[in-house]
């Protein structure tokens, strides 16, 4: 299992647009994607789950990725997290 | 106090009238509460065929949305339908729906108890955030929940119900509005609900008659019964009698007789008979109304809320995203102007949760947030300067209540200035700038205020509350909140007098401008614009056209040496009654 630690950089933080395009990404991978942020812990994989953690700007996630590509899939969604899902 | 009252089996309710017209058949109670879901055991044998019930749920519901989507892309704004699209991509999470056909076939329930089990746990995690967007987001949440489950049940859909009808409802979502508005719907009464509430704004924009805020119409009426709603002034009737059947009957005889006469006079200026111009514009807060208005004749925007740009979002929209909505307003108006006031919001709006105030109204709102917030009031200054290039763009500052307001809020103007002109970026340099003027200490400085403006624009709704000492929402002393109440009259009349002494135009965007009993009476104090709700608009014109400023200049004079507010409305209707015997007034 891997792990890592992303902090939201874009403005609109984890809101439908770029929770779908975390979801979207993480289905691209076999690994189970996990994403736990205080006491709650979602399936990164499900939209509603995304949604619901609703994650602002400067707000701290730890990720698990579990899996034979999860090496793959947590370099994917870790660049799109830096990247600040392409938003301003 | 109570906003029902009953005589004999007719049950009357009051509330807000939301879009004008009158409507009268029967209710049909839309409740999304009616849905149940009941837990019923299955066998094993009958797994398969559970899931397969659930999967074609899906897909219908899908097709349902997507219908929902296309007919709102023709109607309104693409941006509304962005909501409907998060719900889509809810139905298509595999995760989600893995989790509740796996249940299904271990716990041996039916699908609807589990749909409805698994999405509420979402629903009450959205719920206990602080935040108002993810309460909206829970009401997504519902909303696809409950279209999922009545699929289940194969519940013929409400919007497919027959005939004609009135809805009526908790709230009605803008899909709500959209989907019923394909039938033949009379028109829509609910328990919640403003003048400024989406559905409200949609209803007018479909020419629907809607009563909202009615707080408890849900549990009086029932499917079939008759109900008569009233959207000029915001009533709901339940089993109404026949002469009460009878009076709305003529009064909306009257008000169509009216509003057909009122077209013809849609193209023509707001002019006195004896040629003093008016100008009349509308007060907007969606991009939606903008249509809606100019059909009924409104020549520019005198109050356009940019706060609505605010709405089911918790960060403040990019200064890109604020030129876009800007430019789009501007250009729909052309040749005609628009006057954007900035973003007039409480400190709740921008820190939900962990802010408090005792007592809001006399707390951290309009300008006062803005300017200690300038990260948020430059880029909207920047996005509102880029937006007037065709040079018919104005600027107004809400709740400005000192001078050192007003002269910082323009020095943050000239700063945005200079900062674009280095960057080489286009703008109206001569662009105008002015206040709402709603606090007393405002309407008492208003030659001063003036004397450093390029216009002022008399908000009454809060200027009468504020100076009256009264919450017109506190029924103990709402009576006491009444735009003709001398005080307030000497008031306006002393604002506009100050403006004038500085050669600057003095306009009203409160509700007194689109009180038609007021009319006369504002044209007589030397009142230069009215900016008024679209629905009302052609009834304010036709006043404004029928009097002379000559007539009106000595009602005005007449209402400033009464002392009562009773005795100046009787004055005033009966000059309406006397020069504009076709107008119907409402009584």
């Amino acid at each position: 299992m891997i792990t890592r630690t992303v902090t939201i950089t874009n403005r609109a933080g984890l809101h439908t647009r770029p929770a779908a395009t975390l979801v979207k990404t993480a289905a691209r991978f076999k690994a189970e994607f996990t994403i736990v942020k205080d006491e709650f812990e979602i399936n990164g994989k499900s939209i509603i789950g995304v949604m619901t953690l609703a994650a602002e700007q400067g707000s701290t996630l730890d990720l698990r990725f579990d899996g034979p590509d999860a090496e793959e899939a947590a370099a994917a969604v870790v660049d799109l997290f830096a990247r600040g899902f392409d938003e301003e | 106090m109570s906003n029902i009252e009953m005589h004999g089996s007719e049950i009357i309710i009051k509330g807000i009238a939301a879009a004008p017209g009158i409507a009268i058949g029967p209710a049909y109670l839309y409740s999304k509460q009616a849905i149940r879901a009941q837990m019923k055991p299955i066998e094993t044998t009958e797994i398969d065929s559970e899931i397969e019930r659930l999967r074609r749920s899906v897909a219908r519901a899908e097709k349902e949305l997507r219908k929902i989507i296309e007919f709102a892309q023709q109607k309104l704004d693409p941006d509304d339908t962005k909501i409907l699209e998060a719900q889509i991509m809810i139905l298509g999470d595999t995760i989600l729906m893995g989790s509740i056909e796996q249940r299904i076939g271990r716990e041996l329930r039916n699908a609807e108890f589990i749909v409805f089990d698994e999405i509420s746990k979402y629903k009450r995690l959205m719920l206990s955030a602080p935040d108002e967007y993810m309460h909206e987001r829970a009401h997504d949440v519902d909303d696809v929940m409950n279209r999922i489950i009545r699929n289940i049940q194969d519940q013929k859909l409400v919007s497919r119900l027959e005939g004609e009808a009135i809805i009526v409802s908790e709230t009605l979502t803008p899909a709500d509005t959209i989907i019923f508005s394909r039938n033949k719907i009379l028109g829509y009464a609910t328990d919640i609900g403003g003048v400024t509430s989406h559905a409200a704004i949609l209803s007018r924009a479909l020419k629907i008659p809607a009563v909202v805020g009615l707080r408890t119409v849900t549990r009086h009426v029932q499917t079939g019964d008759t109900l008569a709603i009233d959207g000029y002034s915001g009533v709901a009737v339940i089993n109404p009698a026949d002469d009460t059947l009878q009076a709305l009957e003529r009064k909306a005889r009257r008000f169509r007789e009216f509003e057909e006469r009122l077209n013809d006079i849609a193209g023509l200026a707001a002019d006195t008979a004896d040629h003093k111009h008016i100008e009349l514009s509308v007060n907007v807060e969606f991009f939606e109304e903008i249509d809606f208005a100019q059909t009924h004749g409104a020549a520019g925007i005198g109050l356009f809320r940019t706060e609505g740009l605010l709405i089911g979002r918790t960060s403040v929209p990019s200064e890109e995203e604020q030129v876009d909505s800007y430019r789009k307003i501007a250009d729909a108006v052309f040749p005609h102007t628009v006057i954007f006031r900035v973003f007039d919001v409480g400190g709740d709006k921008l820190a939900p949760g962990s802010f408090h105030e005792d007592n809001p109204f006399l707390g951290w709102r309009g300008i006062r947030v803005l300017l200690d917030r300038p990260e948020l009031f430059v880029p909207q200054l920047r996005a509102i300067l880029r937006a007037s290039t065709r040079k018919n763009v104005r600027i107004m500052f809400p709740m400005v209540s000192t001078l050192q307001e007003l002269r910082r809020a323009k020095e943050l103007l000239a700063g945005a200035k200079r900062e674009l002109e280095k960057q080489g970026t286009a703008f109206d340099s001569s662009i105008k700038a002015g206040i709402m003027v709603e606090v007393p200490s405002a309407a008492i400085l208003a030659e001063q205020m003036a004397a450093e403006t390029d216009f002022l624009s008399i908000g009454t709704n809060d200027l009468i509350q504020y100076m009256l000492a009264v919450d017109r929402d506190n029924n103990a002393v709402a009576t006491l909140y009444t735009a003709f109440d001398p005080a307030v009259i000497r008031t306006v009349k002393m604002i506009i007098d100050a403006g004038h002494r500085r050669n600057v135009w003095v306009g009203m965007c409160g509700e007194m401008a689109g009180d038609p009993l007021a009319t006369v009476l504002l044209v007589g104090l030397g009142l230069d614009e009215f900016s008024v709700i679209p629905s009302v608009l052609p009834e304010i014109k036709k006043i404004i056209r029928s009097i002379r400023f000559k007539d009106a200049r000595r009602v005005a004079e007449k209402v400033l040496a009464m002392d009562s507010p009773e005795q100046i409305r009787d004055y005033l209707s009966s000059v309406i009654k006397d020069q504009i015997p076709e107008l119907p007034l409402e009584e």
